[in-house]
Order: C-alpha cells, then sequence, then structure tokens
C-alpha cells in the first residue's frame, strides 16, 4: 500500500459536483492509477477462448481495438437487449430520482459524480438512446444520447470495474433497477473487445484449467489440507484426515478456494476440516474434490457464459463421484450464482437427491431442485437439534460484529442462519448500525473481481462505508473481531481494517465454530486456531 | 450539456406547446384540429404505444431470477422468513408488488448520507429523508385525483364517485385566495397539493447538485409541461373562465366518437387541451412508461424460489467445459504421486504415451 495515500487524505471527499459544471457528456474519461485495475494478460483470454486477446494498456492511447469495434459492440448489446428484459427495462424506465445517488459505497467513498449507480447506467444508456431509440436518434444530446466512441467505451471500462455489483442501489430504486445487472451486461460486452482486468481473467484462466482461482494443482490442495491436518493436531491433538475425489461419498464439499490459500480463510478452512470430523462417528459421509475445488466463480464477472462454463463442474464431478448432494463454504458471489443461477445454468441435476442432513435428518426443502446447500444452515440445523457440543467461552477474547456479504443478503436473504450459529458458539456479539447491516448491508469495497493490488486506493474509498460502521461499534462496544461469511471479504477486509479501523480483525464463522467445539478426548486446548492463547490460558502457552 | 441549458431547451419547448394552440385557435381559430384530430391522435399514440412498448418488453425473456431480496429468506420452520420482501411464492409477490405500486415501499426506504470529518477522521451518518417519498406519492395520487375529477366533463349524468371525490377533494371550502368571495369556486385540495408537489421535484432537481448533475432535458420537459397543464386547468377554473357547458359537448362527443365542435370556448381551454395531448403522445416515448415499466421488473416481481424450483432460461445453450478427463490427463501424473484417486490408471497413460 505504499501509494496509496492516507487515510485523511482520501477522507477528504466532496459528494456535491459544482453547480457550474459542463455536461457529464462533455467530460472525458481520466484513467486514475490506484482507481482501475490492470488489462487482462493475452494468455488468460486465450486459454478459455475469450476473443481478441492483446497486450494492451489502459493508460495508453490506442487500446488496439479491432477495426469493427463499434458493429460489435452494436451487435452485443442489441443481442443482449433481446435476450434480458431486465436490460431492455433498465435501459428505458429509470427517472433520475436520484434515490440510488448516495446509496453506492464508492459513490460515498470517491465522491467521483460518475459512481452514483444512476450515472454509471446513463453511460451505457446514452448509447442506447442514440441506437435504439426514436427520440434519440432524432434529437441527439436533448433526448441524453450520444455516440459511441473510443472515449465512451474507455469511460465504460474504467466505471464498468468501479462497480462491486452489490445491488444496494437496486434496493431503494422504486423501480427496482439493478446496476449489479447493468454491470453485468456491461462487462459481457466490452469483454467482446477482449477489455477484461487480469484480476479477473487470470483467476477464470486458472479456474477453467486446475479447478480453482488461484491455480492450486490436485496434489498441492492435497498438500494444503494435510498441512492443516498438522495444525490441528497440533491444536486438539487428534489427527483429522480429509479425504479427496472419493467415489461414493454421501456429499460433496465445495468451497472457494480463497479458504484454501489464504489467513484468515485458512482458518475457516481448518473449521470445516473440524467439523466434519467431529460428525464422522455420526454418520457424516463427505468428501472434498480436486477438480470442482473452487466454490467462487470469476467467470461470473466477465460474463453469464463463462459464469456457466465455470459452474458446470460442480454438477459434473458429483456425478462422476455419484455423491447424493453438495455442501457449499462459506461465500458470498459464489451463493448468488448458486442461489440464482446454477440450476438454470447447468440443472436439472436429477442424478442427486433432496438433500437431507444424515445427523439430524432434516431435509433442506429450500434446495429442492438445486440440491446444494449452505454449510451455515448445515451448521445452524446441527445445533437447532443439539448435535454439537459447543464451549462458548473459548471464544471469550472476542467482540464480534457480523458483516452481510452483498451477495446472500440481496440475491439470497441469508440473514438469520449465520447471526444465529455465532449467537451459538461467542457470548459477545454486537450488531453494527441497521443502515448497514441485513438487505441495507455495505460492501467490501473489493467484490465482483476487484480486490487487486493495483486499486488499492479503490477499494479503500469502496470500504469506507463498511469500515465506518466497523469503527463504530468498535468504540462505542469495543468489537475486535469482524465475522463474515464471504472468500473475497476474508481476503480484503484484512487490509480495510488495518487501514481506517486498526485493531479489529477479520473471521470466517466456522473458524469460531471449531474454536468452540468440544472433542471427545482433545487435548486441552491452550490456544485457538490461530494459535494465540485462549482466555485465561495466557500463562500455559508452553506447557 | 450543463443544466442551464437543458433547462432552458426544456422551457422552450413547452412555451412552443402553449404557443401553438394560442396562435392555432386564438389566431385561425382552427378548432377541429385542436379539439378533435389532435386528441385523437395523442390518445391514439397514447394507448398504442404503450401497448407496443409493453409487448416489446415482454418479447425478451427473463433468463435468470434475479428478486433483489429484501428480507429473510424461507428456510427452517424456526427461523422467522419475510413473505413479502423476500416473496417465495406468488402471493408474497403480489403483496411485494402492491405495496411496490401503490406505496412506493422502496422509496419509502430512502435515506440521506450526512458525510463530515471531525479532525480528519470520516464519520458517516444516514439520516431521516422522506421527502422524495412524500413529493412522489402526493404528485402521483393528487394527479389520479384530478384525473377522475374530470369524468364529470365526459360523462353524463356524472358517476357517483365523482361527485363524491369533488366534495371531498373540494372540502375544505378555501376561496381562491385573495379574491375570497368574490364568487369564485373553491379550490381544490388536489390541485395545491399537485402543484406544490411538482415545484418541489423541480426545485430539488436545480438545487441539489447531485440531481442537477443527473438531470436531463428529459427530466426537466415532463415537468414543466405538467405544471403548464396545472397551471393552465387552474387559470380556466378560478381566473379566466370557460363556458363549462360548451366543454362537456365538446368532452363527451370525444368520448361518444361522434365529436362535435361547439363554439364559444375561451383560447385556454385549447392551451389545456394541447398540452395535454403533448403529454400523453410523449408518454410512451419517455421515462413515464415507468408506469408500466414497474410491473415487469424482474428484481421486484420474481418470488425468490430458485432453489427449490427451477428457473428454465429460453435460450440457454451448451457451453464448453473442461472436463474432469481433461482435468485428469494433464494432472495424472501428479495426482497418482499424491496418492489420489484417478479414473484410468498410471498404466493405461503408460500404454498411450507408448503409442505416441
Amino acid at each position: 500500500m505504499a501509494d496509496t495515500p492516507k487515510p485523511a487524505e482520501i477522507a477528504k471527499i466532496d459528494h456535491y459536483p459544482s453547480p457550474f459544471e459542463k455536461g457529464w457528456m462533455n467530460k472525458k474519461v481520466e484513467i486514475k492509477p490506484g482507481i482501475y485495475c490492470y488489462a487482462s494478460k493475452p494468455k488468460n483470454l486465450e486459454y478459455v477462448g475469450m476473443p481478441y486477446p492483446k497486450e494492451w494498456n489502459p493508460l495508453d492511447e490506442d487500446w488496439k481495438l479491432p477495426e469493427n469495434w463499434k458493429e460489435i459492440i452494436e451487435e452485443g448489446f442489441k443481442d443482449r437487449l433481446d435476450k434480458f428484459r431486465s436490460l431492455k427495462l433498465f435501459m428505458d424506465i429509470c427517472v433520475r430520482c436520484g434515490a440510488c445517488a448516495d446509496k453506492c459505497h464508492f459513490f460515498i467513498g470517491s465522491g467521483d459524480p460518475k459512481n452514483m449507480p444512476v450515472m454509471r447506467a446513463e453511460l451505457l444508456r446514452s448509447v442506447y438512446r442514440k441506437n435504439h431509440t426514436i427520440g434519440g436518434k432524432i434529437f441527439g444530446l436533448f433526448a441524453g444520447a450520444r455516440e459511441l466512441t473510443e472515449d465512451v467505451l474507455k469511460e465504460w471500462w474504467y466505471y464498468l470495474y468501479q462497480c462491486t455489483e452489490c445491488r444496494r442501489c437496486s434496493l431503494f430504486c422504486p423501480y427496482g433497477i439493478d446496476m449489479a445487472e447493468i454491470t453485468i451486461l456491461g462487462r459481457e460486452l466490452i469483454n467482446l473487445l477482449g477489455l477484461n482486468i487480469d484480476w479477473i481473467a487470470a483467476p477464470v484462466a486458472n479456474c477453467y484449467r486446475t479447478g480453482n482461482h488461484l491455480g492450486i494443482q490436485p496434489h498441492a490442495f492435497k498438500d494444503m489440507l494435510e498441512f492443516f491436518t498438522d495444525e490441528i493436531e497440533d491444536i486438539t491433538g487428534i489427527r483429522m484426515e480429509q479425504d479427496f475425489n472419493r467415489k461414493g461419498a454421501e456429499i460433496l464439499f465445495v468451497t472457494p478456494s480463497g479458504d484454501v490459500f489464504a489467513d484468515p480463510g485458512t482458518f475457516t478452512c481448518m473449521g470445516y476440516m473440524m467439523l466434519f470430523h467431529y460428525l464422522k462417528e455420526q454418520g457424516l459421509d463427505i468428501t472434498w474434490s480436486t477438480y470442482a475445488s473452487e466454490g467462487g466463480n470469476f467467470g461470473y464477472f466477465t460474463s453469464h457464459e463463462m459464469a456457466k462454463r465455470l459452474n458446470a463442474k460442480m454438477y459434473a464431478e458429483s456425478k462422476r463421484l455419484g455423491v447424493k448432494w453438495i455442501l457449499g463454504g462459506e461465500c458470498g458471489h459464489m451463493w448468488r450464482v448458486l442461489n440464482q443461477y446454477m440450476d438454470t445454468f447447468n440443472g436439472p441435476p436429477d442424478f442427486l437427491e433432496e438433500p437431507v442432513s444424515p445427523i439430524t435428518g432434516t431435509k433442506f426443502e429450500n434446495a429442492k431442485t438445486t440440491k446444494m446447500i449452505h454449510i451455515i444452515e448445515f451448521t445452524a440445523d446441527l445445533m437447532k437439534h443439539n448435535k454439537l457440543k459447543l464451549d462458548p467461552s473459548r471464544n471469550d477474547h472476542l467482540k464480534v460484529t457480523f458483516h452481510d456479504s452483498c451477495n446472500t443478503a440481496r440475491g439470497m436473504g441469508f440473514l438469520e442462519e449465520p447471526r444465529y450459529v455465532i449467537k451459538n458458539v461467542c457470548n459477545n456479539f454486537y450488531e453494527m448500525p441497521p443502515e448497514t447491516i441485513r438487505e441495507q448491508t455495505f460492501c467490501c469495497g473489493s467484490g465482483s473481481g476487484l480486490n487487486a493490488g493495483e486499486n488499492m486506493e479503490l477499494r479503500m474509498r469502496g470500504g469506507l462505508p463498511r469500515a465506518n460502521a466497523v469503527k463504530y461499534v468498535h468504540e462505542k462496544h469495543g468489537v475486535n473481531m469482524l465475522s463474515c461469511i464471504c472468500a473475497i471479504d476474508r481476503a480484503v477486509l484484512p487490509n480495510l481494517m488495518e487501514y481506517w479501523v486498526p485493531g479489529v480483525d477479520v473471521t470466517g464463522i466456522h473458524e469460531m465454530v471449531a474454536n468452540a467445539l468440544v472433542f471427545d478426548g482433545e487435548k486441552k486446548r491452550t490456544t485457538d486456531l490461530r494459535a494465540e492463547p485462549l482466555p485465561g490460558m495466557e500463562d500455559e502457552e508452553d506447557v | 450539456m450543463n443544466f442551464v441549458l437543458s433547462i432552458l431547451f426544456s422551457s422552450f419547448a413547452v412555451i412552443v406547446v402553449v404557443l401553438i394552440p394560442w396562435i392555432g385557435v386564438g389566431a385561425l381559430d382552427l378548432r377541429i384540429l385542436f379539439g378533435i384530430i389532435i386528441p385523437y391522435a395523442a390518445m391514439a399514440t397514447f394507448f398504442v404505444g404503450i401497448v407496443v412498448r409493453v409487448i416489446d418488453w415482454s418479447r425478451s425473456p427473463v433468463p435468470f431470477r434475479i428478486p433483489t431480496t429484501a428480507g429473510q429468506q424461507w428456510s427452517f420452520p424456526w427461523i422467522k422468513s419475510n413473505p413479502i420482501d423476500n416473496p417465495k411464492g406468488t402471493g408474497g409477490v403480489v403483496i411485494r408488488m402492491i405495496f411496490e405500486v401503490l406505496t412506493f415501499r422502496s422509496l419509502f426506504r430512502n435515506t440521506r448520507l450526512e458525510y463530515r470529518r471531525i479532525d480528519g477522521v470520516p464519520k458517516i451518518d444516514y439520516e431521516w429523508e422522506k421527502w422524495l417519498w412524500v413529493a412522489a406519492l402526493l404528485f402521483h395520487y393528487s394527479f389520479l385525483v384530478i384525473v377522475l375529477r374530470h369524468f364529470r366533463f365526459f360523462v353524463e349524468p356524472v358517476p357517483g364517485f365523482v361527485t363524491l371525490l369533488q366534495n371531498l377533494d373540494g372540502f375544505m371550502q378555501m376561496g381562491a385566495a385573495p379574491f375570497n368571495g368574490f364568487g369564485l369556486p373553491g379550490v381544490y385540495l388536489t390541485d395545491m397539493l399537485l402543484m406544490a408537489a411538482v415545484t418541489w421535484l423541480l426545485l430539488r432537481r436545480i438545487l441539489y447538485s447531485q440531481m442537477r448533475y443527473i438531470s436531463l432535458p428529459a427530466d426537466y420537459f415532463p415537468l414543466f409541461l405538467i405544471i403548464a397543464l396545472g397551471f393552465s386547468g387552474m387559470l380556466m377554473r378560478y381566473l379566466f373562465r370557460v363556458d363549462v357547458t360548451a366543454v362537456k359537448e365538446l368532452a363527451i362527443g370525444l368520448f361518444k366518437f361522434s365529436p362535435v365542435s361547439p363554439e364559444g370556448i375561451g383560447v385556454i381551454f385549447y392551451i389545456h387541451l394541447f398540452i395535454l395531448s403533448v403529454l400523453i403522445a410523449y408518454f410512451p416515448f419517455s421515462k413515464l412508461m415507468h408506469l408500466a415499466g414497474i410491473f415487469l421488473s424482474p428484481t421486484r416481481n420474481l418470488a425468490n424460489t430458485s432453489r427449490f424450483v427451477r428457473h428454465v432460461n429460453p435460450w440457454n445453450y451448451p457451453v464448453q467445459t473442461h472436463t474432469y478427463d481433461e482435468y485428469e490427463d494433464e494432472f495424472r501424473d501428479k495426482m497418482i504421486e499424491a496418492g489420489l484417486p484417478v479414473e484410468k490408471g498410471a498404466e493405461s497413460t503408460a500404454e498411450t504415451e507408448e503409442k505416441e
């Protein structure tokens, strides 16, 4: 974060465009370092067969567009208008009432007027009007229409990668206009010209080849989990072996690969492993897959087609292994895709069975056709049936708040289950202010593939509303742990906290579950999964 | 285009709209054109236009089930779900839509950003802000009541509900200040509310810098048009009285498709009628189509059922994927070495390699 301005610098935000500003259409886009992400590298586009792979730099004047780029965009636009009622409607019915304007975390954190959701949509609408409406064709500028030029295209690119598809605007829009939908389709359009960012293109290529975004190959995936097995043994004295690609298992487990790769997600991953081991004797028969080793889906940040291509692995692998149903890890956009797209993309999975918990016998009727349930649902059900022996006091050193992920909140409505689990495993839980949680939750500022390093300023700006709410409970209640159910959150919130609210750490929920879980025959636990002393055990570290 | 130009352009357009019938009827006496032909043409454009637009929207499918969930999903019996904001069936969707259409529920959620810096540290609050919601409700409902009240001109005998509405609307028995007691008719509450609301909706576009930034001529034009419509109507009622019997004769004629063009109606009436004609003819081509669009909005009119009721995408097509076999072929040796199960043994790999 060497080049990222200091918090006090970034905090100087002006949300009020000057009255005598030229109209927004006359202003050429200025692509700023710290805000934009690096361009996609050709090899990553080539690997998955995306069009027009090339070496290019957003700061250059020449973006090496194909000769007929305008036709490609216009045809692509028309094609999508015919395929998506959402796009057609959202292009036509906005009244620019401004209700969405100050709801976007990027606008709140940057003051850039083109980050008001309505404006970001207008960037596309203005071109739509020119090409697809009578008024726009006749009255041009007076009807809010403008020609698609290279500058306009660059503006699209710049601002479509300053939207995290969090849908907060759509909650407040009186017509339900959803900027996420416009961003998704807008990104599809610019991807027709090979204009992706590498932070999305590389994970997509990796995921296609190795099964996960991080490009972890099968033997390494196994290695990593074995390393966690050793760690867990150190802490609990019990060896909790996992198994991989096992045919005939009852359940396939799929989680974001971020959980396997980097702290603090790894602790969440250890949490899953411990829970599975705990339930083994009670009849849990579960396997991991090195092929379907990614729950997340950066394809979804590229195009619907790419999302479908990457998502296909889950059903394909569950069919090959002959499992009955699929259990999914803690993740945000993964669950938007699983909830709102998977069955439509790649279903029906008629080779699977309606999920039933082997421990409690609970039928998960809300997952009757997708056959995939969220591990938080699974664990909440276990707790409700008292199937877990828990000692929440082991988390007494934590004062916890919960960050709802945008996707599970506004693309699913997954609000109470995580809170139920948290309250079962820790004694100190405090909610952030109501305008910043549940369906009104604020994005981490780095979702939808924007969790790169080069755009750190953008991320810190976009995360400001979330950080501000954490700061509030940090100061009021001494909250020191921000819990979440999203792998991207776990990867990015630590940076955000360090920047805006030092003294607050980040955890997945199953890390706290595993800390509280009491195993038969375990050695006296003196540390948590992070190898930090448990409350009251500070002196026993070397015992 | 900056906001000054947008406002100038839109107000100029509305001035032209006012001048056309003024000259057309006042100077050229084209009563049939302005009293019969244009209103019919406008009505036809309005109805045909709306139907065509809605059909055009519906021709595009809804490939994915993408409701914006604004409450707890339906999951366990022991977790209370929110059947309206996160509907699990048609019933919930219908209620959600009724709230959305009749009470502007989403707009009611509105808050206002309050951004401050205290010693360089940002402090963000989200303040109460219901004025936009209040103005929007007042505007739409006043407009509705005014339209319904106008039925006393179109229908003979006047339906009971119209008279009732008229009485309720005029219950304050106010005179038109400052001319109270000069024999002028009572003032309708909705006239005042409509003008107040529309003025506020215009002012916020001009005074709030964010609104000023996003507003287009297409936002000012309908507002100016509606202000002109209301103003001409009120002038007619309170100041330049027109021959109501003749107006009614014309209006009923239009409605019964046996149009007549009575003499002696003041030009102000034709101005009012022409503004209305322009407004409704403009309607299907403009953002005013949000009236119909809200009903089709896929983030609002779908239930959150995609995990238990399969949603079919009519244009779903097969895509290229990276199959397990391709994956294993690339990593087989490493998998075997790591002790991971494989479909084809090491020997079969060796054989293939030998053949090559």
